[in-house]
């Protein structure tokens, strides 16, 4: 390992010359899905730079006023900025969002390749346990924990990866059962390699990308369940500025001023939209055929 | 004391109800140091699990039941995990029948190569670098430096069986096992891949066992054959002696249907052989190619199957046809029809 850094030229540039080239032969709706996502990324990311206001700063002056140059997506009954509540607000959902997606996947993927790989007593552990976690409904889990623990981003930061494992074990395990029987798993086995190193080192990049692929989705509902959980008021608490919590506080204007609830509304489907381009995309497979 | 050494060799299949599926039923068979065995027969003949036997490489519900392994006198059933995963990292190669489905499709054949020697020979990565690039021009791979950093499909059949006997033999093992590996390839890279086989043994003096349904395959680089049918090793010798002077009915009825080409005016007959091969479920206390055989006569039945010396290194497993050549008439069944 200690002589990684001195060959990466050999490897790593020859890898990566070509990297404009595999853009460009990506499907198109990975190409459009993935400048929607980066472009909010980067949004969210600059969210203190980008917003004109900050996220609290009340203006008695300017309460309601409809969208304008000042006010790109106008204010709302405090006179806050809403585009500078959707930057930050963007930041916040990206940022809970994308960890509970990707705290999920790699224990589901590992616990499903194992319970796929061993077969027996592990696979009857994992598969039954999280049978049980897929047969509950998903939202009233999450709720039942914020019950327990109380209103606020705990509650979905534990709730989501308790439940949400377990479909990627499933998939995952679903995968390892064919991989399982793939010759060159065989190989790992006629090689001599360990156990260890057949199931993390040549099974498991196989199994990513379906997975990886499901993600997506599952993203988009994440992002969903925690605007809706604010949006009850079960989730992000005020004033901190959240999707779901800013779409809460314009519903009583709806009919007067439509801005504070349907612009940041529009920008989460937005969001929705360009996630969901790129994992169409790479379930049709256009991110390299060598994954079989 | 030859390298490997198989002795009643019995792989079953746990049924799930009634007895368990013997496939192959009590193998005898030697592999000497720097010699090429010939492994021949149909499909189910047993010779694919004969070959992954030594390997200990059985699919899940079937298991070796009996008899035992050698290899250079060490048994390798008695093997402790870690002795059997040194044994597979460093005495024995194996190369299989397809050679897209080998190769983990995810990850660049370079990197598959160097990965083998950085964990079975503890070479460094850039050691490691340097040797899969000799590897890769010694199993005559055109490019090399650019063939590292391809993926598995983006190479051809016969290049990524190149790669896979250059992870095979990468750790110089003493017994390369090959099953079927040119079936999948058109006949000219089979030859290249078979010339090549030929030559790593030369050069390393490595043996080699041919599991092959094939006999030009088998008649190409062999010394010795093994010809199985049923579970059993019906026919072993020389491969001069098996492919000129078979004498093993099922030896000539599978010689004999082999297509030529037309030699010199001689229109020869193929011959296929009638009947079909026995299934696993079925027990025959006798012989196993007896309902199909042309020679067979009642005692055929009953009489066990064990190979019984012919002269020189050729032994056979049938004891009436040295009575029936003697009388080729009298023995002809219904095997006519």
């Amino acid at each position: 390992m200690s002589s990684a850094v001195a060959d990466v030229p050999r490897g790593r540039r020859s890898r990566a010359l070509p990297s404009w080239r595999r853009v460009r032969r990506l499907p198109l709706s990975v190409r459009i899905g993935g400048a929607i996502v980066g472009v909010m990324a980067l949004a969210a990311l600059f969210a203190p730079i980008l917003a004109p206001y900050g996220p609290n700063q009340l203006d008695f002056g300017a309460v309601l006023s409809s969208p304008s140059p000042q006010h790109l997506m106008g204010t709302d009954d405090t006179g806050r900025d809403v585009f500078s509540r959707t930057l930050y607000a963007l930041r916040y959902d990206l940022v809970v969002v994308l960890f509970v997606t990707y705290v999920s996947l790699p224990i589901g993927v590992l616990t499903g390749a194992l319970a796929g790989y061993f077969g027996g007593v592990v696979d009857a552990v994992v598969s039954r346990l999280g049978d049980v976690m897929i047969a509950f409904p998903f939202i009233i889990l999450v709720i039942a924990i914020i019950a327990i623990v109380g209103p606020g981003i705990t509650g979905f930061l534990i709730g989501v990866p308790l439940a949400s494992w377990a479909i990627y074990a499933r998939i995952a395990r679903t995968e390892m059962l064919v991989l399982r029987e793939q010759p060159f798993m065989l190989a790992t086995t006629a090689l001599g390699y360990t156990k260890r190193r057949a199931i993390l080192r040549h099974a498991i990049p196989n199994l990513l990308r379906p997975c990886f692929v499901f993600s997506t989705v599952d993203l988009v509902g994440n992002t969903l369940l925690l605007a809706g959980l604010s949006y009850l008021g079960l989730g992000v608490q005020p004033p901190t500025p959240e999707l779901g919590a800013i779409i809460a506080s314009g519903q009583a204007y709806l009919l007067t001023a439509w801005w504070v609830s349907t612009l940041p509304g529009l920008v989460q489907v937005l969001f929705g939209v360009g996630v969901g381009l790129i994992g169409e995309g790479l379930s049709d497979g256009g991110l390299g055929r060598e994954t079989l | 004391m030859s390298l490997l050494e198989i002795e009643g060799l019995r792989v079953e299949f746990e049924a799930a109800d009634g007895p368990p599926m013997v496939a192959v039923k009590g193998v005898d068979l030697t592999v000497e140091k720097g010699e090429v065995l010939g492994l021949v027969g149909e499909s189910g003949s047993g010779k694919s699990l004969t070959c992954r036997s030594v390997m200990g490489l059985i699919p899940s519900p079937g298991r070796i039941a009996a008899g035992s392994i050698r290899f250079d006198g060490a048994e390798v059933r008695e093997m402790k995990r870690a002795q059997l995963r040194d044994f597979r990292a460093h005495s024995v190669g194996m190369v299989s029948q397809n050679p897209f489905t080998s190769l983990n499709p995810v990850f660049r054949v370079g990197d598959q190569v160097v990965e083998t020697l950085r964990v079975n020979r503890g070479m460094s990565k850039s050691a490691a670098r340097a040797e899969a690039l000799s590897l890769f021009e010694r199993v005559g791979i055109a490019d090399p430096e650019r063939r590292l950093l391809s993926y598995p499909h983006e190479l051809s059949g016969g290049m990524c069986q190149r790669v896979m006997i250059a992870i095979a033999t990468a750790s110089h093992p003493r017994l390369l096992l090959a099953d079927e590996p040119t079936t999948a390839l058109d006949v000219t890279t089979q030859a290249q891949i078979l010339e090549l086989l030929a030559e790593m043994r030369r050069e390393q003096g490595m043996s080699l066992l041919l599991v092959s349904h094939d006999f030009g395959v088998i008649a190409q680089i062999c010394d010795r054959v093994a010809v199985m049918y049923g579970g059993h090793i019906v026919e072993t010798g020389p491969v001069e002696t098996i492919y000129h002077d078979p004498e093993h009915p099922y030896t000539q009825a599978l010689l004999s249907s082999i297509p030529e080409l037309e030699s010199a005016g001689a229109r020869q007959r193929r011959e296929p052989i009638g009947g079909h091969p026995p299934e696993l479920s079925e027990v025959l206390p006798g012989c196993v190619f007896e309902p199909r055989c042309r020679y067979a006569r009642p005692e055929c039945k009953s009489l066990p199957m064990t190979l019984v010396p012919v002269g020189g290194d050729h032994a056979s497993a049938c004891p009436v046809r040295p009575l029936a050549a003697a009388a080729p008439e009298s023995g002809k069944a219904g095997a006519e029809a």
